[in-house]
């Protein structure tokens, strides 16, 4: 062969790479799939309309109310109007589903190794993902939340059993059920960075939010601290504002600060494993 | 392990050195050795399973070597922050989301990579592919893939390019296209990497071959050097008395293999002896060919002993 012209390309030019272009290129991404926007719009109506669905409910049968329901109502039933069981399931299982695809469509697909090609800094696009999929969810989870307990509790202050914002616990529960979103979602990523397979993170993401709950009674002190530290546990706990009183004893307790500390700690935690193990492994 | 060999060559060039990838048991690169120079197509063929396409990850550092080093330009891939101004790659037609569009997928690399956005435009328009740049992905052909593929490959400009099977699903216009590009790409300067399992497609394309077979370099030489391994010449020839030829043949110190029916392979004399002999003999001839040894031939005869997957249990 002849000898390589090695003269006519001198070294790359190239700028100096910023983080902010990732966060960037990653915040196009996430938009520029059309399921980001349906998820998020649908299980966001459908958390939204049960919990309403909840406070009509509650505000039709009120007539009918004893006086024993009526003196707890606020807080404690005005809450629960507010954020329902079911809507909270909702919530965490559509939160996951969103963190988790956004690194199972990577893996599932290809791309990933497209996106690697291009970003070879694994660590850095991993957590501008992370980063973007906080912020998305944050602001989803804030959305859906504030509105929920806006709007249900306008239809009981038809009865005049809503409570505001400024009532005690009342805006740490907003702000918990804000929180839950994004911290849904990280898991569902750190999830999805150790099995990639898309299918099989959403029943792992499901079973780890909604069915271990289950699994830990507060029978022993060991199984009731477990149960504590689950995302949903925490979440429940923060958004009771009647906990402990009302003649309803608690018999293994904690706190709203271990459950604030509960959630940061799933949320870091699902974090690092992303980062980690995508760093780690073959793509 | 990384590292990589130091920095010998701040020239575009791909370096190998000992590559090794084990998965379990299964060796898919055994230590392969080779150097990629800029200015050349190289080609780098092996039968299916050979480790083409586990040695190219391993150069875009999407894998980590069991052992062995791959550096581009002097640096494990790796290393570097952003990949596309380095190394524009095509692995796989298929490493698309299929829900974003053409134009969605190209902008979030350019912008994760500090490309201008026009840059964008220019490589889709170069691909052919600017008409459906708002097409999601999902309803494209494959040549169309291959194609965004390209254009992903070529969006950072970069002087290292690697493609992996970019031929596959092209139309003969696209294929047309698509060596013309490489040839212009190495023409510029660029070291251009293309692998595939089809001799005839390099035939056209490479000036230099990579040969390798069950993850072992079998050849490392230019494409005349690698046509001249071929077999030799030979002459197929049809007769209905192929016992008179044989003899005829024989008795001029030619080497004779039956070929089917009525038909001998004849090497050692050309096709105008072996037809001016059988006239001489009154042999009847149904057909007279001369065979150049192909470089498929040549591909086939050196991979044999290493194709991984063979259908049925002939040969």
């Amino acid at each position: 062969m002849t000898a390589p012209a090695l003269t006519d390309r001198p070294a790359v030019a190239e700028p100096r790479a910023r983080f902010r272009d990732l966060l960037a290129a990653e915040w196009t991404k996430l938009w520029s799939l059309r399921s980001t926007y349906w998820t998020l719009l649908l299980s966001g109506l459908a958390v939204i309309g049960l919990n309403v669905n909840a406070a009509v409910a509650d505000h039709h049968n009120w007539p009918r109310y004893g006086a024993d329901i009526r003196a707890i109502f606020v807080p404690i039933w005005a809450m629960r109007d507010a954020f329902t069981q079911v809507a909270g399931l909702v919530l965490m299982l559509a939160a996951g589903s969103v963190g988790a695809i956004t690194i199972t469509g990577e893996y599932g697909t290809g791309l990933v190794r497209t996106t690697f090609s291009a970003v070879p800094d694994r660590r850095s696009l991993v957590t501008a993902k992370l980063i973007d999929v906080t912020v998305v969810m944050l602001g989803y989870g804030a959305v859906v939340a504030g509105t929920s307990f806006w709007a249900t509790q306008a239809i009981l202050s038809g009865r005049h059993a809503g409570i505001s914002i400024g009532y005690p616990g009342a805006f740490q529960a907003v702000a918990a059920s804000a929180v839950l979103a994004p911290v849904c979602a990280l898991i569902g990523m750190g999830l999805g960075a150790i099995i990639r397979h898309g299918a099989a993170t959403m029943v792992i993401t499901t079973a780890v939010l909604l069915l271990l709950p289950f699994c830990f009674t507060d029978h022993y002190r060991w199984t009731a601290d477990i149960e504590h530290v689950l995302p949903a546990s925490a979440w429940q706990r923060l958004i009771d504002v009647g906990y402990g009183r009302f003649g309803f004893p608690v018999r293994r307790p904690t706190t709203t600060t271990e459950a604030w500390i509960a959630l940061a700690l799933w949320a870091l935690g699902a974090a690092l494993v992303a980062i980690t193990v995508v760093h780690r492994r073959d793509v | 392990m990384r590292g990589g060999p130091g920095p010998r060559h701040r020239w575009p060039v791909i370096e190998v050195s000992g590559l090794t990838k084990r998965y379990g048991p299964k060796t898919a690169v055994n230590g392969l050795t080779f150097t990629v120079r800029p200015g050349h197509v190289t080609g780098f063929l092996g039968p299916n399973g050979a480790g083409k396409s586990t040695t190219l990850r391993m150069i875009l550092g999407l894998n980590e070597p069991t052992s062995g080093t791959a550096a581009v330009a002097g640096r494990p891939f790796r290393d570097r922050p952003r990949g596309l101004r380095h190394v524009g790659a095509l692995l796989d037609a298929h490493d698309v989301h299929g829900g974003r569009t053409a134009y969605a997928q190209l902008s979030a690399l350019a912008r994760g990579n500090r490309i201008p956005r026009r840059r964008v435009e220019e490589v889709l328009r170069e691909v052919g592919l600017a008409e459906a740049a708002r097409r999601r992905v999902g309803g494209f052909s494959l040549g169309m893939r291959q194609r965004l593929g390209i254009a992903t490959a070529l969006l950072g400009d970069p002087p290292v390019l690697l493609f992996d099977e970019p031929i596959n699903g092209l139309d003969p216009e696209g294929v047309r296209w698509v060596r013309g590009l490489f040839r212009r790409l190495a023409a510029e300067g660029r070291t251009v990497f293309v692998s595939s399992h089809l001799m005839s497609e390099m035939e056209h394309t490479a000036d230099h071959l990579i040969v390798i077979g069950r993850g072992e370099l079998i050849a490392d030489e230019s494409l005349a050097a690698f046509a001249a391994r071929g077999t030799p010449q030979s002459v197929t020839v049809r007769t209905p008395d192929v016992a008179s030829l044989t003899a005829v043949l024989t008795a001029e110190g030619a080497s004779v293999r039956p070929d089917g029916d009525q038909a001998l392979t004849v090497t050692g004399l050309s096709a105008a002896r072996v037809g001016e002999l059988a006239f001489r003999h009154r042999v009847p001839l149904h057909e007279l060919a001369a065979r150049t040894a192909s470089l498929e031939e040549a591909f086939m005869e050196l991979t044999a002993g290493s194709v991984e997957y063979l259908a049925g249990d002939v040969r």
